[in-house]
């Protein structure tokens, strides 16, 4: 009896060893971000400080520099925009294919399948070269629609790629009884296939948006003025000025554009793992 | 309540592919539990699935209730089909499910609330309506199914193999239950499968299928007592038909027509056969005795017996014992075409 407790308890201290660890892990950037955002700078640069706390009362200096001399909220706005219209049009063309793919063209499916998955392991620094030919040519030079034009180019890819695990995963007498029951193939697909694979089409959301705030290199070399640029680039761009880093400002930038992020992750956190796991574990 | 037909009916596949259907003329009677009998890749399923529309063709008419449906959808043929795995919709509750084929029709909410609640009534499943189906048991989504398949009145019901996922006690009662189900709706039914002991115990009549063809259409002791080829024979039964041939035709008999000679009235015209016992199976309620003829027409053949475990005789192995079958019960076939023949002296 003592021996089995004594290993419960080694255990349970185990287990939330480890989960306190990764806590810690993960949340310090985020602590990192917030309090070096209120930090006044001669707090920040004073070495004899103690860096995880507040040495001087706190200011919100760097949160007025941020949104009154540059245009972090237009780049907030330009990011959310891009994000959304590439999400739309990643689905929009990712879904149907995905589903041909999984269902209608028997073996070569899958090929096809990877073929497609191929294309999203070249590096954007290999494709911006080329890709910048395009957008000059589709006159797109120095405006939001070059990166919304070039994102889906390789979030379509992923996701058809995914998306296609999630549908081979549904029975097609599931499809079969439904057009028994009376929907047309199409109908089945919108009403059946879609709300049953909605893990899926959750992680190509935010896989894809994610992926639009990220991007560093698209954006930085399509866009040149600060009005359209997107935050993963206005931020570094006009908050290092040469040699000068605004920290206080940089930080703060960092951690209003993660917050979302993280926010809807952690929402979806149960759908999303089996976003990823469902087709490869099965 | 409607009749099906199918002329000619035909389904190629690419090389390789079992399932196909080669010229099937098959007519159902009204309100009649029709089963299509066959091994796996027989076609059975194929057939079924042209019948809903879900498979298209090569050549061959379909007609239910006078209409000829091969241009027409799945959804315009008013059929409702159980598939094997149940195919119950996951992210929908079972009054989901049982809804919606009402909901694909538009029916007004109420009355589709009314009709699946008398749906899931006759199936006694009342009380699992606001679960999901995987927190459902077998036989409770075996229902589910059945309740989706009835709720909207279909003209014509078709099951795939519906009992093949439960165990084998639950199977027992769920196909009792479902026969008398059927009786109680009376809708035509077409039922696939592939276990012999269903296909007898429920079908009005029975089609059995072999290579995408039908081999015979008939009552359970129509095509267990008198079947038209060496397949049905060989197919129906367990252990099967004993198949012998002798003097240019095959001889076909019934293990359990194959009788000890003392266990035969005098009067019954015989054939009588030395048989050497090699070894018994004790089946609870019969015995099955394996072994080889000797002399006669059959000399070397393997034969196989069934008798009931009440009979009192012994039989020791590898001893000749006195065995025989009555004329009546021997079936004769033509050794080529393997297909029945006029019954025949035999050396």
């Amino acid at each position: 009896m003592a021996g089995v407790r004594a290993r419960q308890l080694a255990f349970r201290t185990f287990h939330w060893t480890v989960l306190a660890v990764f806590s810690v892990l993960l949340a310090f950037p985020f602590y990192w971000m917030l309090i070096t955002s209120f930090k006044r700078t001669g707090d920040l640069y004073d070495l004899r400080n103690n860096p995880f706390v507040f040495n001087q009362k706190p200011t919100l200096e760097h949160l007025r520099l941020l949104v009154n001399e540059t245009l972090f909220l237009r780049w907030l706005g330009n990011t959310a925009f891009a994000g959304l219209v590439v999400v739309a049009i990643t689905l929009l063309l990712a879904v149907p294919a995905a589903y041909a793919l999984a269902r209608l063209t028997g073996r070569w499916g899958g090929r096809i399948g990877i073929a497609i998955f191929l294309t999203y392991l070249v590096p954007p620094t290999l494709l911006f070269i080329p890709l910048s030919r395009i957008v000059a040519w589709l006159n797109l030079q120095d405006t939001l629609w070059a990166v919304i034009v070039v994102y889906p180019s390789f979030t379509i890819p992923f996701s058809t790629w995914l998306l296609m695990g999630f549908f081979k995963s549904i029975p097609p007498e599931l499809e079969d009884a439904a057009m028994v029951d009376g929907l047309t193939r199409f109908q089945a697909f919108l009403k059946l296939v879609i709300p049953i694979s909605l893990s899926g089409i959750l992680t190509v959301v935010i896989f894809t948006f994610t992926l639009v705030t990220q991007g560093f290199v698209y954006a930085l070399t399509f866009i040149s003025s600060a009005s359209h640029q997107t935050v993963g680039v206005g931020v570094p761009i006009y908050l290092v000025r040469g040699d000068v880093y605004y920290w206080g400002s940089l930080m703060a930038a960092c951690l209003i554009a993660s917050l979302p992020i993280a926010v809807l992750y952690n929402l979806f956190l149960d759908r999303f793992i089996a976003g990823f796991t469902v087709g490869s574990v099965k | 309540m409607a009749v099906v037909q199918t002329r000619g009916l035909t389904k190629l596949f690419a090389k390789g592919q079992v399932g196909a259907v080669v010229d099937v003329d098959l007519e159902s009677r009204e309100g009649e539990f029709l089963v299509l009998l066959g091994p796996s890749g027989s076609g059975k399923t194929t057939l079924l699935r042209m019948i809903a529309g879900l498979e298209e063709p090569t050549s061959g008419e379909i007609w239910i209730g006078g209409v000829l449906v091969n241009d027409l959808t799945p959804r315009q043929r008013r059929i409702a089909m159980v598939f094997q795995s149940y195919a119950l919709y996951p992210h929908l509750t079972v009054l989901g499910n049982i809804e919606f084929p009402l909901k694909a029709r538009r029916m007004p909410k109420e009355e589709r609330r009314r009709k699946a609640q008398w749906a899931a009534d006759l199936l006694g499943i009342g009380r699992l309506l606001g679960r999901k189906p995987r927190e459902l048991s077998g036989g409770e989504r075996q229902r589910v199914a059945l309740a989706r398949a009835i709720v909207r009145e279909p003209s014509l019901f078709l099951l795939d193999e519906p009992l093949s996922n439960l165990d084998a006690k639950l199977r027992a009662s769920a196909r009792e239950e479902l026969e008398q189900f059927q009786k109680k709706i009376g809708t035509t039914t077409i039922y696939v499968t592939h276990d012999q002991v269903e296909a007898m115990a429920m079908g009005d009549r029975v089609v059995v299928m072999n290579q995408g063809a039908v081999r015979q259409i008939g009552t359970p002791a129509d095509v267990y007592d008198e079947p038209q080829d060496t397949f049905v024979a060989a197919f129906l039964g367990s252990p099967p038909m004993n198949l012998l041939e002798a003097a240019g035709v095959i001889v076909g008999f019934r293990p359990e027509h194959f009788h000890p000679s003392a266990a035969l009235p005098a009067d019954e015209p015989v054939l009588k056969l030395a048989f050497r016992a090699k070894h018994e199976e004790y089946l609870g309620a019969e015995r099955i005795l394996y072994g080889v003829l000797e002399g006669g027409p059959f000399d070397g053949e393997k034969a196989v017996a069934r008798m009931s475990s009440t009979l009192a005789a012994r039989f020791a192995p590898d001893v000749v014992h006195d065995f025989a079958v009555a004329k009546k019960d021997l079936k004769f076939f033509d050794r080529e075409k393997e297909t029945r023949t006029e019954p025949r002296a035999l050396a």
